[in-house]
């Protein structure tokens, strides 16, 4: 064993492949230098932060979680609160402290402030739910969300209730967004191969044998828990620059619906699955809302109706689920094509496909 | 006193939808494992059902327009229909998948539902007037209480008592407890496992159209969003009352009503919109003290 190579070595062409896919797509976009096309590039890294972020926890703990989205909220609203005019926030969100009211930071510093805030938030919140069973644990995730987006919906005098915030000052050039996306790849890549992601990656496969190796489930699906917060907290901080305005319903189920789908067709268990599934379905969405726009077919417009976009998603979700559960990726990793150590130690330390996700 | 006797009846009739709800997600998770996340657009579908597709903003009533008595068996007999139909396309295929799977394939379901009657009925919510008559109120020893909620409450109890019975008395109810006990043990003795599951789908689609009667009556208003909020209370109440036990869920989603009751009329005012915050809050810190759930069956248990 003292000369097989170190894990690092074995794997470390699956985040560059990853990185070089979004430096592609983020070119594509300067070269085509168009506003909407723009705009939808930021859509493709934000949802690549989300899904990563939503990986790190499902795909090594294999446990579902459908409160994740809560977090993104949580992450809009901190640094819709934190970079906003002090005026705007004076006559609209009064009830906020007054530290915040009259803060005005600059973006980079929402980012960050979202990421900490949705990190200290999923350390409470898994605290608790981590003690659950794998399914009661979807379960109360999914009323975690409910909670959250409740307290968002009503609390008037600090998130504005249902009436959407707007004032956020809006990001438009790609890079910050590119560089987030980058930053968390790798982080989900160093985490994954980290003494803990292991851990959890064999506690997933075989939970018994895992606690009997001395593996504490609870505490190693609480890291995973606070990680993958934290990067949903910084998706929420960056679509709410991307947009300018955020209102408590986008983050509830049609979200969750979306992140999950891309993370299921990708295949869940690998984290090339989450950035693939992001990119596929991106495309997939996007001819499809131009398509319920209506196109001019030269004899007319022809459209279809609206609900068709998700309709397809779902369907192309169930298909997936039924023929390939495992996703596009057969949650394998890409690895670099003649690179023989990695194609013979399977790129992250994967289990044999199929029957990985347990709960 | 009056005032208490107005509590308990709401209460209780909450009470009684979120336990008719959780007895449909239970029901289905006893047998096959899955936690059905389209439970909820069942609901709506039912509802959806009496009314002519069509995107207009007023409700074209159609089949809302039948008598009573042909009415509601019609109804009872989409939401069996569409819970059978969806385990005869998707669920079947999922017999051998592993939970997790099964609960996202049964949440894409959900939205292809929900979307589809977006599609054909749009977003907005219409208003339809079925009954309205027993919202008004009447009094009794003194409190002022729909018959509605009277209904509701036997109406639960009714349904409950034939299950029981179904469930004790009958060869298939038989079948459904060995099966839900265990699964494999079960079609080796000759529980037919299609039988049983299909009926387990039935029982519960049916339990859907019944909460979804229920609902539009009580609010006359149908919207495609109509069934989740029942949905994540009956989960919740379901995880309560230990995940694959009945009389487990229904106790559970009772005492969420009572609760949830408790709380709307004695919270102040300001804190009131929250009150669901509140009721989920206190589900989170129950289940730090009995993660299995208050009635835990064995079925459920893992093993580490």
């Amino acid at each position: 064993m003292q000369h097989r190579p170190s894990i690092i070595a074995r794997t470390w062409s699956t985040p560059v492949i990853l990185i070089a896919i979004l430096l592609a797509v983020a070119l594509a976009a300067v070269a085509a230098g168009s506003g909407p096309f723009n705009q939808t590039v930021i859509e493709i890294f934000i949802r690549v932060v989300l899904v990563v972020g939503l990986y790190v926890f499902i795909g090594n703990s294999g446990v579902i979680s459908f409160g994740h989205i809560g977090f993104t909220c949580l992450g809009a609203y901190m640094t819709a609160w934190l970079t906003m005019l002090p005026a705007i926030k004076k006559s609209k969100l009064k009830g906020l402290p007054d530290i915040i009211l009259n803060a005005k930071l600059q973006y980079g510093w929402g980012l960050l402030a979202a990421t900490v805030f949705a990190a200290i938030c999923a350390y409470v919140i898994g605290k608790v739910l981590m003690r659950l069973s794998g399914i009661a644990a979807s379960i109360a995730s999914f009323a975690v969300l409910a909670v959250i987006i409740q307290v968002y919906s009503n609390w008037d005098s600090v998130t504005g209730a249902q009436s959407s915030v707007v004032g956020i000052p809006i990001v438009r050039t790609i890079w910050p967004y590119f560089l987030c996306a980058v930053i968390v790849v790798a982080a989900a890549y160093l985490y994954s191969i980290s003494r803990s992601g292991l851990a959890l990656r064999a506690a997933r496969d075989e939970a018994t044998a895992a606690a009997a190796s001395g593996v504490d489930i609870p505490r190693e699906r609480l890291i995973a828990f606070v990680i993958s917060g934290a990067m949903m907290g910084l998706g929420g901080a960056l679509f709410a620059h991307s947009v300018g305005v955020v209102t408590p319903d986008t983050f509830y189920l049609g979200l969750t619906f979306v992140t999950l789908s891309m993370l299921v067709v990708g295949g869940m268990n690998s984290l090339s699955g989450a950035v693939l599934g992001v990119v596929v379905l991106s495309i997939i969405i996007q001819v499809l809302r131009w398509l319920e726009k209506g196109i001019d077919a030269g004899f007319g417009v022809i459209s279809i109706p609206n609900g068709v976009q998700e309709i397809a998603i779902g369907v192309v979700m169930i298909v997936i689920l039924m023929f390939r559960p495992t996703g596009m990726t057969r949650n394998r990793e890409l690895v670099w094509p003649g690179n023989k150590l990695s194609a013979d130690a399977g790129a992250l330390p994967s289990p044999a496909d199929g029957k990985t996700l347990k709960t | 006193m009056t005032a208490i006797l107005q509590i308990l009846f709401d209460a209780l009739s909450l009470g009684s939808l979120y336990a008719l709800g959780a007895l449909g997600i239970a029901l289905i998770f006893g047998v096959m494992r899955l936690v059905n996340f389209a439970h909820g657009d069942y609901i709506a579908f039912c509802v959806f059902a009496m009314l002519w597709p069509s995107i207009d903003a007023a409700a074209i009533v159609f089949a809302g327009n039948l008598p009573t008595y042909l009415l509601i068996p019609l109804i009872l007999c989409v939401g069996a229909g569409l819970s059978v139909l969806s385990e005869i396309l998707v669920f079947r295929r999922f017999r051998n998948a592993n939970p997790a799977t099964m609960m996202i394939a049964s949440f894409a379901l959900g939205f292809v539902i929900k979307y589809l009657l977006l599609m054909l009925y749009s977003s907005r919510p219409k208003s339809i007037d079925l009954w309205s008559n027993l919202s008004q109120q009447i009094e009794i020893f003194g409190a002022r209480i729909p018959p509605l909620q009277v209904i509701t409450i036997c109406t639960t109890i009714v349904i409950l008592l034939a299950l029981t019975a179904f469930l004790k008395r009958t060869r298939y109810g038989l079948e459904m407890r060995a099966a839900a006990e265990n699964f494999t043990m079960a079609r080796m003795l000759g529980v037919r496992a299609n039988l049983v599951i299909m009926l387990a789908f039935a029982l519960s689609g049916m339990l859907a159209a019944a909460v979804g009667l229920i609902l539009v009556t009580q609010t006359g208003t149908v919207d495609i969003n109509m069934g989740a909020n029942i949905m994540l209370v009956a989960f919740v109440a379901t995880v309560i009352g230990g995940l694959g036990s009945l009389p487990g869920a229904v106790i559970a989603g009772f005492l969420i009503g009572g609760l949830s009751s408790l709380m709307q009329a004695y919270l102040p005012a300001d804190a009131r919109p929250f009150r669901d915050a509140f009721v989920y809050g206190a589900v989170i810190v129950m289940l730090i003290w009995r993660p299995n759930g208050l009635f835990s069956s064995k079925a459920a248990k893992q093993r580490v």
